[in-house]
């Protein structure tokens, strides 16, 4: 059930937005006790506002699962930590303003890695969550709770959060399609924030025309976030004609550690395309090797300081542990936070430093605009860059918990695009074994209409039913 | 400063935070303003809520611009804003947005007069150079009840201007006269209020020594947080002695932080170098680098007001006005734009009427207003001229009877004081108390001539003839009874030398 046809079901006055939810509800009460992909839900609220669902609107009486990342007023906002536990939002995020705007029913809020740090969602302090398409397994992160419930349907579609894969990974190991949009075209005001250079707000759906609806309802400027332009000053790239799309393929990327179920499906993409009339073609990115190293030291820089905040003095948990003011601060982080939060807030301090942050953070900087260089240029020769989303399915619960590196390497396709702020976008190919695979495409700045073209052309001749989980 | 044995110069440099004078806080759409309960001023941008984030403030980037033109300083084609992180429970972020590479004013300087030998005579200028100003955030307030602490975030996100000076100031005089001078720039302008007593201004103060001579800086020492005039002043007399001491004793100096305590007028030691905070500062990702245009700094240069000292030195020149009247008109740009209005109303008499300004309308007002300015405690309490009775062509009016002798200046006076109760025009108060001077020559030769055949005056009249000049004093009283006082004493005294001769 995508919101396409929902919609075609609501206007003909066949269901309608209460009886939706309900539906949701039903299916969440038999499968999420085992998927754990809700953290909580609001069906009373949700209820309320179907009742006064405005159906003319774009994405009228449709509910939308939120990650637990994104303020909604009167809702918790765990951000997947204990630190967040009990706490309530007391605004609204600006794509739930969006959301609301065009019709659409904020219903449900999503696990994810604690503080959206992590490719597993194990880092969530607060629950499991598992993959649909085979329990045993993880379903990506951090937005896996989201991509989880869209897979399970238990959620039409969802927002998630992508910093360095967060929506693209998920969505490639739950069978779903997931888009990360240029960065600055969707507010960030009200997502928390993990690294603010690379975070972006996104769709994930069971289709590419989900995504777009849900793009289209959220893009736009916002005077609350200065780094968001929206659509509106820098028309967005016209989509054209798919099937003369220049797609690129970056060399050596379907080679190093890409598992072959995972290669043969991308491979089979490329061949869809080539016989569709696009034009393939091998780029360089030189530099792509960097990627995950600047990231790690970018993205924990920016982190170190964004988590500043949780302090324990004015919300969230603060420790019992009496002393001064700074001693009860550093116990209720202590306490607060897991162990990759804890990493990952170590690593960004140390790397920004004096005496090191030249070596490290400055570093990272030029690399950063290296990358984005490479990328802009080969951009300037074909249209969409396609990889594989994941090199590898979705691996067992714990497989990888006592190595962070190796799930590290879990973005390594997904990353450049945060680094470079282009949009991208995750669509499933097929699988391996029973699991998922998905492709990924990556385009110039606020080309989403060409990716979600191509997404459409591939969708419409393999249809979405293979995406869903044998239940 | 006299106290400082001659071999030795110290070197001052000082780091002023002012309070801008703007409706919203410098990064959220939150109001400001003093005397508000604890955490009233405060919304989730300014707690540093999970999610939210800063927006410049255009007025607060604009006030700065307008320091910068004040002080004639390069205002650069960019500004940008960096995190200074570190934990502390009146910083709800627990980091600082700052501007440490990119700040939105580069040079300048400030002019400052010392103090002359009295207060009728203008001491030395002297230009003290600006190295920057830089637009931050101010952070909250803690403070410690029982066994617990309270944090007041009604101060945090306030924008704050740092303007840090090039280490230019070599005596307490000289910083005294610097904070005076910058602080009516600041409120010349309209870019802040400077009220120490709110904590609006605040002081970093840099102080090193060294042989005079010399040309490398000593080790400084940096004392925080001062919140008066009289604290900075004090800080460089007991630092510059106390750094004498060390170096006389064989000892150095450290560089080191230092706090300062006004009540037992001593400082203390905050940190050393060793304990010194590493801030990680880093561009802040949130806020994209700020383009500032040509056409706002032109625009904004149409707002900066006459110099302080350019309109002191105009005032003396071209309007002719002794030292002590236009150094206490320049102060207040109210005040002197008030006082160039009832000049423009008789622009033959400046002078008569800046005394009249500085003295009698400044003293009423005062006492009108009472309360006396609390971070500058020497300096003359701020009046208000909104609510002041007379208005400038009124009192233009009044100097103008006075000048064409219909009143003296003995009534000129009375007159102010009735102008000042009911807001009347001099010429109406004239009239209604009869005070019009008699001047009809044909009326006054007849009296004085009568007067002078009195034989009772025929005393006076002998001594005066045989050279005692002010026994003519004593035919006035007599005139002055007949004419109840009204005869214009310049034409009686005319008038009784043309008949005694």
């Amino acid at each position: 059930m995508t919101i396409t046809t929902l919609r075609r079901q609501l206007l003909a006055g066949e269901t309608t937005p209460a009886a939706i939810l309900g539906k949701l509800a039903g299916e969440i009460s038999a499968r999420d006790g085992q998927t754990g992909a809700y953290l909580s839900h609001n069906l009373e609220s949700a209820l309320a506002e179907a009742a006064n669902a405005d159906l003319s609107l774009p994405l009228g009486g449709i509910p939308i699962a939120i990650k637990d990342n994104i303020n909604v007023l009167g809702q918790p906002c765990t951000c997947g930590s204990k630190f967040l536990e009990n706490f309530i939002s007391p605004y609204d995020a600006t794509v739930i303003r969006k959301l609301r705007a065009a019709g659409a029913i904020p219903f449900g809020r999503m696990n994810q890695d604690e503080f959206a740090m992590g490719s597993s969602t194990e880092n969530s302090a607060l629950q499991t969550t598992r993959n649909p398409h085979d329990p045993a397994r993880i379903p990506g992160g951090s937005s896996g709770g989201s991509a989880a419930a869209v897979a399970d349907l238990t959620a039409i579609a969802a927002l998630g959060s992508d910093t360095g894969g967060s929506i693209r990974q998920p969505a490639s190991h739950c069978g779903v399609v997931g888009l990360k949009p240029t960065y600055g075209l969707i507010s960030r005001f009200g997502l928390v924030a993990f690294a603010s250079s690379l975070d972006q707000i996104g769709p994930m759906a069971r289709s590419v025309e989900d995504c777009e609806l849900l793009l289209n309802a959220l893009a736009s400027a916002d005077a609350r976030d200065m780094t968001c332009f929206g659509p509106s000053d820098r028309a967005l790239t016209p989509a054209g004609d798919a099937k003369q799309l220049r797609i690129g393929i970056p060399k050596g990327f379907l080679g190093k550690g890409v598992a072959p179920e995972v290669a043969a499906a991308v491979n089979a993409a490329v061949e869809f395309y080539r016989a569709q009339g696009c034009a393939i073609s091998e780029v360089e990115l030189p530099s792509a090797d960097l990627a995950v190293p600047t990231y790690y030291v970018v993205a924990t820089a920016e982190a170190s300081s964004n988590l500043g905040r949780y302090d324990g003095v004015r919300y969230g948990h603060r420790s019992t542990v009496a002393g001064t003011p700074v001693e009860m601060m550093t116990a209720s982080r202590s306490e607060g936070f897991g162990p990759e939060v804890k990493r990952r807030i170590l690593l960004g301090t140390f790397v920004l430093s004096a005496g090191y942050a030249d070596a490290y953070y400055v570093r990272a900087l030029r690399a950063r605009a290296k990358i984005r260089a490479e990328y802009l240029a080969a951009l300037a020769g074909v249209d969409v860059l396609l990889t594989p989303t994941v090199p590898t399915p979705a691996f067992k619960v714990g497989e990888k918990a006592s190595d962070p590196l190796q799930l590290y390497l879990e973005d390594i396709f997904t990353i450049p695009a945060n680094l470079a702020g282009l949009p991208a976008i995750s669509v499933p190919c097929g699988k391996s074994g029973h699991l998922p695979v998905g492709f990924h495409l990556v385009g110039a700045p606020l080309s989403e209409a060409k990716l979600l073209a191509a997404g459409r052309l591939f969708e419409a001749a393999h249809g979405y039913a293979h995406q869903q989980a044998a239940l | 400063m006299s106290n400082v044995p001659s071999d030795w110069e110290v070197v001052i440099g000082l780091e002023v935070h002012v309070q801008l004078h703007t409706r919203a806080k410098v990064f959220a759409s939150s109001p400001w303003g003093f005397g508000k309960e604890p955490n009233e001023q405060v919304d989730p941008v300014v707690l540093g809520l999970p999610g939210t984030l800063p927006v410049v403030n255009r007025e607060a980037v604009e006030k700065s611009i307008l320091f910068g033109l004040v002080v004639g300083a390069e205002i650069p084609e960019r500004c940008a804003w960096d995190r200074k992180n570190y934990f502390y429970p009146d910083n709800p972020k627990n980091y600082q947005l700052t501007q440490k590479d990119f700040p939105v004013v580069v040079g300048g300087q400030v002019e400052i007069e010392l103090p002359g030998a009295s207060r009728n005579v203008m001491g030395e200028h002297k230009f003290i150079r600006i190295h920057h100003a830089h637009l931050e955030e101010d952070v909250g307030k803690l403070s410690h009840a029982g066994s617990g602490s309270l944090v007041d975030y009604n101060r945090a996100g306030v924008p704050l201007l740092e303007i840090v000076t090039e280490p230019d100031l070599r005596s307490s005089a000289e910083a005294e006269a610097f904070l005076r001078s910058l602080i009516a720039m600041l409120t010349q302008a309209g870019v802040a209020d400077c009220d120490m007593e709110k904590g609006q201004l605040r002081c970093d103060c840099n102080v090193s020594i060294r042989r005079r001579g010399v040309e490398k800086l000593g080790t400084r020492t940096e004392t925080k947080n001062l919140n008066s005039i009289s604290s900075v002043r004090d800080t460089v007399i007991y630092e510059t002695a106390r750094q004498i001491r060390e170096l006389e004793a064989g000892r150095s100096i450290t560089q080191e932080t230092r706090g300062w305590n006004a009540e037992l007028a001593r400082g203390y030691v905050l940190r050393d170098k060793e304990d010194a905070h590493d801030y990680r500062y880093f561009p802040d990702p949130d806020i994209p680098t700020l383009k500032i245009s040509r056409e706002t700094v032109t625009r904004l240069a149409k707002q900066v007001p006459e110099n302080l000292y350019d309109r002191q030195r105009r005032y003396v020149e071209k309007l002719g006005l002794p030292y002590t009247a236009a150094s206490v008109l320049v102060n207040d740009r109210a005040l002197a734009e008030w006082f160039e209005a009832a000049v423009a109303a008789h622009p033959a008499n400046p002078s008569g009427i800046a005394n009249l300004v500085a003295n009698d309308l400044l003293r009423d007002l005062a006492a009108s207003a009472g309360a006396a300015g609390a971070f500058d405690e020497a300096a003359p309490a701020p009046v208000s001229l909104a609510s002041c009775p007379i208005k400038p062509a009124q009192l233009a009016g009044l100097v103008k009877l006075t000048d064409d002798g219909v009143i003296s200046k003995q009534q000129a006076k009375e007159v102010f004081t009735e102008m000042f109760k009911t807001g009347q025009d001099a010429a109406a108060i004239v009239d209604a108390k009869g005070l019009r001077q008699n001047s009809d020559t044909g009326e006054l030769e007849k009296i004085v001539q009568e007067v002078i055949a009195d034989p009772a005056v025929a005393k006076s009249i002998a001594e005066y003839r045989a050279g005692n000049e002010k026994a003519i004093n004593a035919l006035k009283g007599p005139i002055m009874k007949r004419t109840q006082g009204k005869a214009n004493p310049v034409l009686i005294d005319q008038l009784l030398r043309k008949f005694l001769a």
